[in-house]
């Protein structure tokens, strides 16, 4: 894919010039390669797959080879960067509640996307068509997708809720355009990505 | 005649000696009043002398480390697989320097060459070289040589220490320090190896407290069972299970003491080899060096402080399947340099070759190196043009 993802187009604006992120799962660097060169931004990305390695050094991205589900202790420290970014990665992970920590562990802030699973035509395939639902979003069957942790937006917010982690900002968009007005009316019926940016919340 | 050689090597080198005369003070106390290193190029520097590479070696390695020394060579330098014509190191893009580190036996100045205070062999009367003092040595060659900064200087396994050395003393002089399988100090189990390698040279009865050239002889027993060691520990359990298995030369198993099992007779025959290839004293001097190398030790083992004041930028590669400079060490590295926010890529191999493998024309490690090293030189013709 060469032109920028909708979810990345709109996370670019969210990221301040000059910072520092930490893209993890960046697949073949193409948010932190235009982060860099658009917002003078530096940072690192995690990746596990061998081709997308090969292909972030080839952008000249820094890239670190590991697996997520290990955890980012064996590298970062705390508050290590300005935003912790994991797009279209928190579904495929083996434990997203202990990962979405460990991002506000090592950011200050953590954006993250994912599809959303509330969408109609997903809840329409499961309704009526009765089977698990294949879409633009979500292009795998059932048994050999790596989304093993789908959720809606409804739940996004509700684990959040129980991480005491704040939502700062919610954008919804479809795969293959941006956000259309009538999705904010409903985003968890009319939203196929949904995308957060998120900070720990002040404990008392 | 001859085979022709193969199209994508440098072909036939001819190894060059300089001797250097300013005295070298060694991190051991003692002094180098002359030395001489000896080492081979390969391409061409260009004109702004901005695509020098220095190629840094491991611990039986030399300044050969690409091409043949004559047509009629069986075997090419150690790290052809990397070296060569439109390989990783590409020798018409970049000017490869490779030399023989002090202490070594292939040319440049150790315990097998003359010591001109006695007019005899050194023997174990060489000092101790430590990775500090190598990269000591290897600025003044580069001094020598009219390469002011180094494109990247790259090493496997003790390579690598000497890479991430010339990182921390001589920031100015690298843009791309690249450290294969290597670790930022050896492990008590890798330190216990280096121990039984030299308690196997020490006590052959040929070894005479190092001066076995006296003698005219050689400490062949123990230089065998070094290497078996050395190449036992070089590959992993898969490995060998892979080449050997339980398989046996002959048909049935011997009941005796001489080779049963297929592997007996390839760490044979590895070691047999190696005894006239490479020389006692430096086998001890350089897995002391490789114990001794820690640069963390004068930050109170604080690596990312050891690294703090490098700016060159990295390539960190380890293998899988690598248990004596485990991925866990080079991940160390990345961890220090992404502490102190350098500019740093990690690849972890997927390979059953155990450390051996980076030296192995393993396809996704050459094209992660090939996709690194393109980027260097992308951006030296860029500047050049």
């Amino acid at each position: 894919m060469s032109l920028l993802r909708p979810d990345l187009d709109i996370i670019s604006e969210w990221i301040a010039p000059n910072s520092r992120v930490l893209d993890l799962g960046c697949g073949d660097g193409t948010l932190l390669d235009s982060l860099q060169r658009q917002r003078n931004v530096d940072g690192y990305g995690l990746e596990i797959d061998p081709d997308n390695i090969e292909a972030c050094i080839k952008k000249g991205v820094n890239v670190i080879q590991s697996d997520l589900d290990a955890g980012l202790s064996d590298y970062f420290n705390d508050e290590s960067f300005d935003y912790v970014v994991m797009t279209q990665t928190l579904q495929a992970m083996n434990y997203p509640s202990r990962l979405l920590k460990e991002m506000l562990r090592v950011g200050k802030e953590g954006i993250v996307t994912f599809p959303n699973f509330g969408h109609w035509k997903s809840r329409l395939q499961i309704a009526i068509g009765g089977h698990m639902p294949v879409s633009r979003s979500l292009p795998n069957e059932w048994f050999n997708t790596p989304n093993i942790h789908l959720c809606t937006l409804n739940d996004f917010e509700t684990l959040c809720e129980r991480l005491d982690i704040v939502i700062l900002e919610r954008q919804v968009v479809d795969v293959s355009h941006r956000n259309r007005f009538i999705m904010n009316l409903w985003p968890n019926l009319l939203g196929e990505i949904a995308i957060y940016r998120f900070k720990c919340g002040v404990t008392i | 005649m001859a085979n022709p050689l193969p199209s994508d090597s440098v072909g036939v080198v001819i190894p060059d000696t300089l001797q250097f005369d300013e005295p070298l003070t060694l991190d051991c106390g003692r002094t180098l009043n002359s030395y001489e290193l000896i080492y081979e190029t390969y391409g061409t520097l260009n004109e702004a002398r901005s695509n020098a590479i220095l190629i840094c070696h491991a611990l039986s390695g030399d300044h050969h480390a690409a091409g043949y020394h004559s047509i009629e060579d069986r075997k090419p330098g150690w790290w052809e697989s990397a070296i060569g014509p439109g390989k990783p190191i590409d020798t018409n893009r970049f000017f490869v320097v490779s030399l023989n580190n002090l202490g070594g036996c292939k040319g440049s100045t150790g315990p097998n060459t003359i010591n001109p205070a006695t007019n005899k062999q050194w023997g174990p009367d060489f000092p101790i070289v430590t990775v500090r003092d190598w990269v000591e040595s290897q600025a003044r060659l580069s001094d020598r040589l009219n390469i002011d900064r180094w494109c990247a200087i790259i090493g496997g396994s003790l390579g690598g220490m000497q890479v991430m050395q010339w990182a921390i003393d001589y920031p100015e002089r690298i843009d791309h320090a690249v450290i294969i399988a290597s670790a930022p100090n050896l492990t008590a189990q890798n330190i216990g190896f280096n121990e039984v390698v030299r308690q196997a040279l020490r006590t052959d009865p040929n070894f005479h407290d190092g001066h076995y050239y006296e003698h005219e002889t050689v400490p062949s027993g123990g230089m065998k069972i070094a290497r078996m060691l050395g190449h036992i520990t070089y590959l992993s359990d898969d490995a060998m299970r892979a080449k050997f298995g339980r398989e046996l030369r002959e048909e049935r198993i011997q009941y005796g003491y001489d080779v049963d099992f297929q592997v007996e007779s390839y760490l044979r025959y590895q070691g047999e080899s190696f005894v006239n290839k490479f020389d006692a004293n430096t086998y001890l001097l350089m897995t002391k060096s490789l114990d001794y190398f820690d640069p963390a030790d004068k930050h109170g083992g604080n690596l990312s402080e050891a690294l703090k004041g490098v700016t060159s930028k990295f390539l960190v590669i380890s293998f899988t399947s690598d248990w004596r400079f485990s991925p866990e060490r080079s991940r160390e590295i990345v961890k220090a340099l992404v502490d102190n926010d350098k500019t740093v890529s990690y690849a972890e191999i997927e390979a059953n070759h155990g450390h051996d493998a980076f030296l192995i024309p393993i396809p996704r490690y050459l094209e992660i190196f090939d996709a690194y090293m393109k980027r260097v030189a992308d951006k030296i013709e860029e500047i050049d043009a």
